[in-house]
């Protein structure tokens, strides 16, 4: 298994050339099957999606008398209506503050506390793992009400910071957990040879222990944004001014407030949706190898 | 320093050869190991861990730990929200909780939407893995695309889903098209098929995560097993059932554990398409929906919190009952030979 490990976390996406011995040269189309089951999951996965952004082309009548059908023809009113509003881009805006704090926070308080259970030895160590490991066991739908009335005390309710923080703490365990695997795996030799040289323990986080974990670094950055982005039930209960909501419940008020304008709502979804599904597709490769790396162990 | 590695299975590695403790002390004293320059680089040590445990530590003690015990306070009273609690009851927000016949009915909810997502999801997860990871064109795209309803919010699944579902939706549009209009139904309102039409949204949304996961373990499998199996003469079926199972093993079983603590835990699909209200109504609704409708929303947070810890207690006895008996050689395994 030490094999493996290392090649998923090193070429994220290994798309190896074929050894010797393999037959063929060039790589071969493959057995027609395997496209068509590939295809119709695909489809599968994209069809609902393609839907929303299309329905948004749609006008209502079309949407009322076809409900399958494809924009005939296609009206863009519905999208310039949404891109030319203040209301959408303030919720983008405040969705992008809070998504990119989020991650910023949950990186960086949680690349440190992976740093000390990774290489430090002291005997809390393994007390403190579990404690964060557990916290997966710990949904934010459980502790919601309490969680509240905690950000109440603190005056944060009705402010983007009242989502940030509890996010980044929410945010701890999966990052402990993808973290210290890839931590732990720096060989000792580096480290001794980064003190030889003189390098403070410091010195050696930020010039060794950073750029040897980045693949770690990048899934759980890039799972902090996602998990901010799309959060529901946290905003939900904290933001209560239309001014400060994120996206996820623009979206819902919007909603509920054009609930007879179906193409409308199509299209604000369709442009909500949009950058978390950018973002990804740039990163997906890291994603997956950071997660292999991480489930290995 | 004293070693702290039996409760904690990760922390084989460092254990092996002693390498973590020798190399923690040299690096925290390069100069040779005397008596005054060992306890200063250990008080420099205690120093770095706490600086750079502390904000973590606070964050997560503070606003995951600290809400879980509140709500275990909270359930022993009748407590309306505001002002301290004061009207203690004991146990008997959780005996009401118990001999619910409405929780007993979430309860069924969840367990069915437990088992229903490794029974269906699992399979085809597995088998499409399989049939993917053949080095076919275009299956990075493939795999972005899989992908793509696990990315998308839920509360844009839940309205979209919704939309395509209602009675005169897109759904019913494409089935009278083709003509099989009499298939027509309310696919979201009609308690028969509401939980079905939840577990569809659910394996649609998740499935990706699981593909890309099973992928994602069955390429880190070695590719000479594979050779060296074919040279030997094993059929692709016995190569799959042999070899490849086997060696996917801990990648299932811990995309079984997160499928088991999310459907235990599910609950914004649900609240959007459903509502706290309509989801009793059409037999969609979770513990989670449960906690609110009867806390939040019913204006008894003590009742509520009741509820939020009997969830919490079943998705930690699941949780230790799974990683006792199914994860633990998975643990052990993977820490062992894991040294890179």
């Amino acid at each position: 298994m030490s094999v493996t490990t290392t090649v998923s976390r090193t070429s994220p996406a290994p798309e190896p050339t074929p050894p010797t011995g393999r037959r063929g040269a060039p790589q071969k189309w493959g057995s027609p099957v395997v496209y068509f089951v590939a295809l119709l999951f695909v489809g599968v996965c994209v069809a609902p999606v393609l839907y929303i952004v299309l329905g948004g082309f749609r006008s209502n009548s079309q949407i009322t008398t076809d409900p399958a059908g494809l924009p005939h023809p296609w009206v863009i009113g519905n999208y310039t209506g949404i891109l030319t509003s203040n209301v959408f881009w303030g919720e983008f805006a405040n969705s992008l503050i809070v998504a990119i704090a989020s991650t910023v926070g949950i990186v960086a308080t949680g690349m440190m506390v992976s740093f000390v259970i990774a290489r430090y030895d002291f005997k809390l160590k393994g007390a403190m793992y579990s404690l964060f490991a557990a916290g997966l066991m710990f949904p934010l739908v459980i502790a919601i009400t309490p969680l509240y009335l905690v950000i109440k005390d603190l005056g944060l309710v009705d402010s983007l910071l009242g989502v940030i923080i509890p996010q980044i703490a929410f945010g701890l365990p999966t990052t402990v957990i993808i973290l210290v695997p890839f931590l732990r795996a720096i060989p000792n030799e580096i480290e001794e040879a980064a003190a030889i040289d003189g390098l403070g323990r410091l010195g050696f986080f930020f010039r060794m222990v950073l750029p040897l974990s980045l693949p770690g670094v990048v899934t759980v950055g890039i799972l902090g944004f996602v998990g901010s982005w799309n959060n529901y039930i946290l905003p939900l209960y904290i933001l209560n001014t239309q001014a400060n909501y994120t996206l996820p419940l623009g979206v819902q008020v919007f909603t509920s407030q054009y609930s007879t304008d179906t193409a409308k709502v199509l299209a604000f979804t369709s442009l909500a949706m949009l950058p978390a599904l950018v973002f990804f597709s740039i990163f997906e490769r890291r994603i997956v190898g950071g997660l292999t790396g991480a489930v290995k162990g | 320093m004293s070693d702290t590695l039996g409760a904690d299975p990760a922390h084989g590695r460092q254990s092996q050869g002693m390498q973590g403790a020798r190399g923690v002390a040299k690096s925290a004293t390069p100069a040779p190991p005397r008596a005054a320059a060992h306890r200063r680089g250990r008080a420099r040590m205690r120093l770095e861990i706490a600086v750079l445990s502390a904000p973590a530590i606070i964050m997560f003690l503070a606003f995951v730990i600290f809400p879980i015990v509140l709500a275990a306070y909270y359930g022993f009273y009748r407590w309306k929200g505001y002002g301290d609690p004061t009207d203690w009851v004991g146990l008997s927000n959780y005996k009401l909780i118990l001999t619910d016949p409405a929780f007993h009915d979430v309860l069924w909810h969840n367990g069915l939407l437990l088992v229903l997502s490794l029974v269906v999801q699992g399979p085809i997860a597995i088998a499409l893995a399989l049939l993917l990871n053949q080095k076919i064109r275009g299956r990075s795209a493939i795999r972005v695309l899989i992908f793509v309803p696990y990315i998308v919010s839920e509360i844009i699944v839940g309205i979209g889903w919704g939309l395509i579902l209602q009675s005169d939706g897109a759904a019913n549009g494409l089935l009278e098209r083709i003509g099989l209009g009499s298939l027509a139904a309310d696919w979201i309102a009609d308690p028969d098929l509401a939980i079905w039409t939840l577990v569809a949204i659910i394996t649609w949304k998740y499935i990706g995560f699981a593909v890309i996961l099973m992928l994602a373990g069955l390429q880190s499998i070695p590719e000479e097993i594979f050779e060296a199996a074919q040279i030997d003469g094993a059929t692709y079926w016995q190569i799959q059932r042999r070899i490849t199972l086997p060696l996917l093993g801990p990648t299932i079983r811990i995309w079984a554990f997160l499928s088991i603590i999310g459907s235990l835990q599910l609950f914004d699909l649900v609240y959007i398409i459903w509502g706290p209200y309509v989801a009793g109504t059409t037999g969609t609704s979770t513990m989670a929906i449960y906690m609110l409708a009867q806390g939040r929303n019913a204006g008894n947070y003590g009742y509520g919190s009741a509820v939020a810890v009997v969830m919490f207690v079943i998705s930690l006895v699941v949780a230790l009952i799974y990683q006792r008996f199914v994860l633990r050689r998975d643990l052990r395994g993977a820490v062992t030979e894991g040294t890179v």
